[in-house]
Parts: C-alpha cells; structure tokens; sequence
C-alpha cells in the first residue's frame, strides 16, 4: 500500500513536471529544473557532499541535523503537551478562570512565532539559557494551544450519567476528575497530541533560524535557501527529512495511544 | 423503620411543569417495589428524586431514616441505569470495584469482593475483558454486580432490561430475582413492561401522568421463590390484567386531562 502510494506521488510529480515542460505551460508556475528537479535528483544529493564540499554526504548531515531538531522538538513537546494539560484541566475546573483566560490562550496562536521565537531567545539567551533550549520554548508555544483546547474540550464532554454514577457513589470533585473526566477524554488529547507532535517539529525548525543554530534542520534550510538556483534539491532532500522526521514524532504519538487508550474499536481513530 | 419513606412529594420543573404531585410512598425492607406508568409519569423522575440525583420541589425522602442527600453521602445506594454506563477504559474486574477504590477499600479486599460479585451475577472468567467485548446482556450483569458491590442499603433499578431483547430480559429477571435473594437487598424498580413488574415485585405502584403520581399499589401475592413456571401460573395472569386495568384507569383520567392541558414531559 505504502509503496503505490509513493508510487502514484512520483507519478504525479514527474508526470506533471514532464506535461508543463514540453507543454512550455507556464500556469500556475513555470516548471523546470529549478522549481521541480527530478526526484530522482532529490535522492541523489542525499548522497552527495554538498556544494560547501565539507565533511559526510548530505544524508548523513542531514540525519545528524534531524536529531538534533528532534532533541529540540521532543523537548518542546513535553513541555507543551505537559503545560497545554494542566492548563485544559485548570480550566475545565473553574469557569472563572476560563472566562478571564481563555481570550488569551487563543490570542496567544495569532501572535505568529516568527515574532515571538527572537524575543523568546533573547530572553532566555540572557538567563544563560541553551540556545537549543530557547528553540524547545518556542516549540512548546505551538504545541501547548491543541493540547489546552482538546482537554478542556474532552474534559467537558463527559456522559452525563456517567457523572450520575459517580454523583451517587457520593465520589468528590476530585476523584470524578481522576476515575471519570481525565480517561475518559484520553481520545480527544490523544488527536490533540497527534496535531501538537507534528507542530513541534515544525516549531523547532522555525525557532532554529532566529536562534542562529547551524546544527538542527532549520539552519540547513537557512542555508540552502540562500542557494536554492544553484542546487534546489538540497533543499528538497531537507525538506524530506524534515517531513520524515514529522511524521517519526506523529507515529510514537499513535503507539501510544493504542497502548494507553482502551476503547471499543469501532471508537479507535 | 422503613428503608424508603417518601412524604408529599412534588417536583415541578422550570416552566412550571408539574413532573410529580402529591406521591406517598413506604419501602420496607427487603422488598422489591417496581414503579410502572406510561412515558411521562415521572417514574425515572421519582427514582432520581430518591437517589439524590435531582431535588424535589416539595415533601420529602427519608431513606433508613436519612435525607436522600446524606444517604448518598453515606453509599447508601446501588444505581443500575438502562444503558449499563460501564467505563470502556476499565476491564470487568475493574468496573465492579470503582465504587469500592472510591470508598478506599484496600487491593486485597477489592479483588476478593469483585470475585464474589463475578460469582453472583455468573461472570467467573470474564474479568479481565473490557465491556465492548461483551453482550448486551452480560454488560447490564456487570453493571448490576458493580450497584451491589458495596452492599448499598437500596438498589435503585430505571429501566435495566429496557434495551434487551424479550429473551435476555426473561433470562436476567430470574437472574435479578436470584441476586436479590443472595443479596438481601431492597430494590425499587423502574419498568414499563407489565409482566416484568409482576414476575418481579413485590409490590407494584401504577403511576399515571400529568401530574405524575402514584394512582393505585398492587401487591404481588406470588410465592417465592418465583420460576420461569411463575410466568405461566393463573395468578400471575390475574395480576397482569390487574395492573393493566389500574394503567388503563390512569389513562383514561389522563386523556381527560389531556384535552385541558397539552403538555409532553419526556421521563
């Protein structure tokens, strides 16, 4: 299956780039070697040095580099995932404080990253912060939102007579919290974390730039920007294990969640 | 000193309609008292009002004594709903001790308790399956064994075998009859199937609507214990057209009634 599907994308792609090509159509983009090189291409640098001719094939700088990022990413998932949590939870337990914060939180994700991430290191850079770490915050500023919504939202949704249940079972706020409210909105923080995984990864990549850190995937992006004519499928080739690397955190996020949520399976996304 | 004493009772609901008027009600102990009525009477409504799940508008509940409220506080009762509200996310063993981790029992005594509980309600073997594994039927047994975990002084049934087929529903009323047996426990039990409410109870209060209340109260004079050959029995027979005609009698007050007022209360 995994591989049709890779199969009809390369189809797609080549197909399409070879229609526009001999075709000399120029909507909705003019297609040469520059905007779409060969796929085949896109592999191949994998495996060349690049262009600065420094050191191991790209692939092998390119994985290191994802590591990196994932370090940065993971990180800034836990503490995410972990705030967003206990935020959705604080939340859903006074109507107060969701009337006075929850403006907030939502304006907090119109407020784009790229305008935060430099504040964010330049703050943390002067309590002599790893600059890594910095680039965790301001992934856990992408991550956190999803998480914050969903909680609150799976927290509330709770079958009334389940709540009947435990009302006549004399059981306190608490316990209703911890036996009740908390499984059973497992599945909504689970889709919330599958989102928050992915953006992480993708706020890591963007927190790298203003950060000025050469080792994760952002500054390979940075830098193979700058010479995209001359070599577009460096960047191509980064942006593929940049995706790779994206859909790795967004699998550990799945597994997980069949191990921890039991649920019939006709309720199993 | 009766397990259930229920005195001028009313609930009225915010647009002003009257769900219950004017009910009077003594359990004693022991017994098995089905309330039974038509769609609207306010039958689930009078079985929340007992187990503290809403508040009544009028008169008052006195279980063992107690307000409903510090009965509840106290675990006074076993609340069995019709759908089985099992939590999907705990297997058997799990569902039935909820109420007992709430009431802090230790470990040990919580898996000595679920195996005897497993025992009385013929589960022996599934505890470790989760309840989307099981039927219909085996789902209300859990459900009821997790009410009697905890050897609550009231057993507060709403419709338990409502969703079963007429089989199953046969099957579980021998089985309910046989728990109550084991249990000692006293059980009031909302229905609307006529012939569950005599095999069943002791006592049947035929409740009529708008405003629900108790219109008459038939006691069941079957022997115990009662068999599948119950069902079959002359006695029985007289009883159900007994309570029908009591159903009837209510009815027909209420189609009078009806064309003076026209207002729909869902139970």
């Amino acid at each position: 299956m995994l591989v049709l599907v890779l199969a009809v994308l390369w189809g797609l792609w080549e197909g399409y780039r070879w229609l526009w090509m001999t075709a000399g159509w120029s909507w909705p983009f003019t297609v040469d070697s520059t905007s779409m090189p060969h796929i085949h291409d896109v592999l191949r640098a994998l495996f060349r040095h690049p262009t600065s001719g420094f050191g191991d094939i790209l692939l092998v700088q390119l994985l290191r580099a994802a590591l990196f990022t994932a370090k940065e990413a993971a990180v800034g998932f836990a503490l995410g995932a972990s705030f967003g949590f206990v935020l959705g939870i604080a939340l859903s337990q006074s109507k107060l404080l969701r009337r006075g914060l929850l403006p907030y939180v939502v304006a907090s994700q119109t407020v784009p990253i790229l305008a935060v991430a430099p504040i964010v290191v330049v703050y943390l850079g002067s309590l002599k912060v790893a600059a890594w770490f910095s680039v965790a915050v301001i992934s856990s500023y992408l991550t956190f939102f999803p998480v914050t919504i969903n909680t609150l939202r799976g927290l509330e949704s709770t079958d009334r007579r389940a709540l009947d249940l435990m009302r006549s079972y004399a059981a306190g706020r608490t316990m209703v919290l911890w036996k009740l409210r908390i499984p059973a909105a497992l599945p909504y923080i689970f889709s919330a974390l599958k989102v928050a995984a992915t953006a992480s990864v993708v706020g890591a990549i963007i927190g790298e730039a203003p950060s000025s850190i050469q080792d994760g995937l952002g500054g390979y992006i940075v830098n193979f920007n700058q010479y995209y004519t001359l070599n577009p499928e460096n960047l191509w080739a980064t942006n593929l294990i940049a995706a790779l690397l994206g859909i790795a955190f967004f699998l550990v996020i799945v597994l997980a969640e069949t191990i921890i949520v039991r649920r019939a399976p006709e309720h199993v996304a | 000193m009766s397990v259930v004493e229920i005195t001028g009772l009313g609930k009225t609901f915010g647009a002003g309609t009257t769900a219950l008027q004017g009910i009077e009600l003594a359990i004693e102990e022991r017994e098995f008292v089905s309330l039974i009525g038509p769609s609207g009477c306010g039958k689930s409504t009078l079985l929340r009002i007992i187990g503290d799940l809403i508040a009544p508008s009028a008169g008052k509940v006195l279980v063992n004594g107690k307000t409903a409220t510090q009965a509840r506080v106290d675990r006074d009762y076993g609340i069995v709903f019709q759908d089985p509200v099992l939590y999907d996310w705990r297997t058997v063993a799990r569902n039935i001790s909820l109420p007992l981790e709430l009431s802090r029992w230790n470990r040990r005594r919580r898996a000595e308790r679920v195996g005897e509980m497993l025992e009385l309600v013929e589960l022996t073997g599934f505890e470790s399956h989760y309840p989307w594994q099981l039927s219909g039927g085996m789902q209300q047994r859990v459900s009821i064994a997790r009410a009697l975990s905890f050897d609550p002084a009231l057993l507060l049934m709403d419709e338990p075998f409502g969703a079963l087929d007429e089989m199953t529903r046969e099957r579980l009323n021998l089985e309910l009859l046989r728990i109550w047996e084991a249990s000692g426990s006293t059980i009031v039990f909302v229905t609307h199937s006529i012939a569950e409410a005599v095999f069943l109870s002791t006592r049947v209060a035929v409740m009529s609507p708008r405003p629900g209340r108790i219109s008459n109260v038939i006691p069941i004079d079957l022997p115990q214990p009662r068999t599948a050959a119950t069902r079959e029995e002359p006695r029985f027979f007289e009883l159900v057209t007994q309570v029908r005609e009591a159903l009837h009698l209510g009815s027909d007050l209420d189609r009078q009634l009806a064309e003076s007022t026209r207002a729909e209360r869902p139970t």
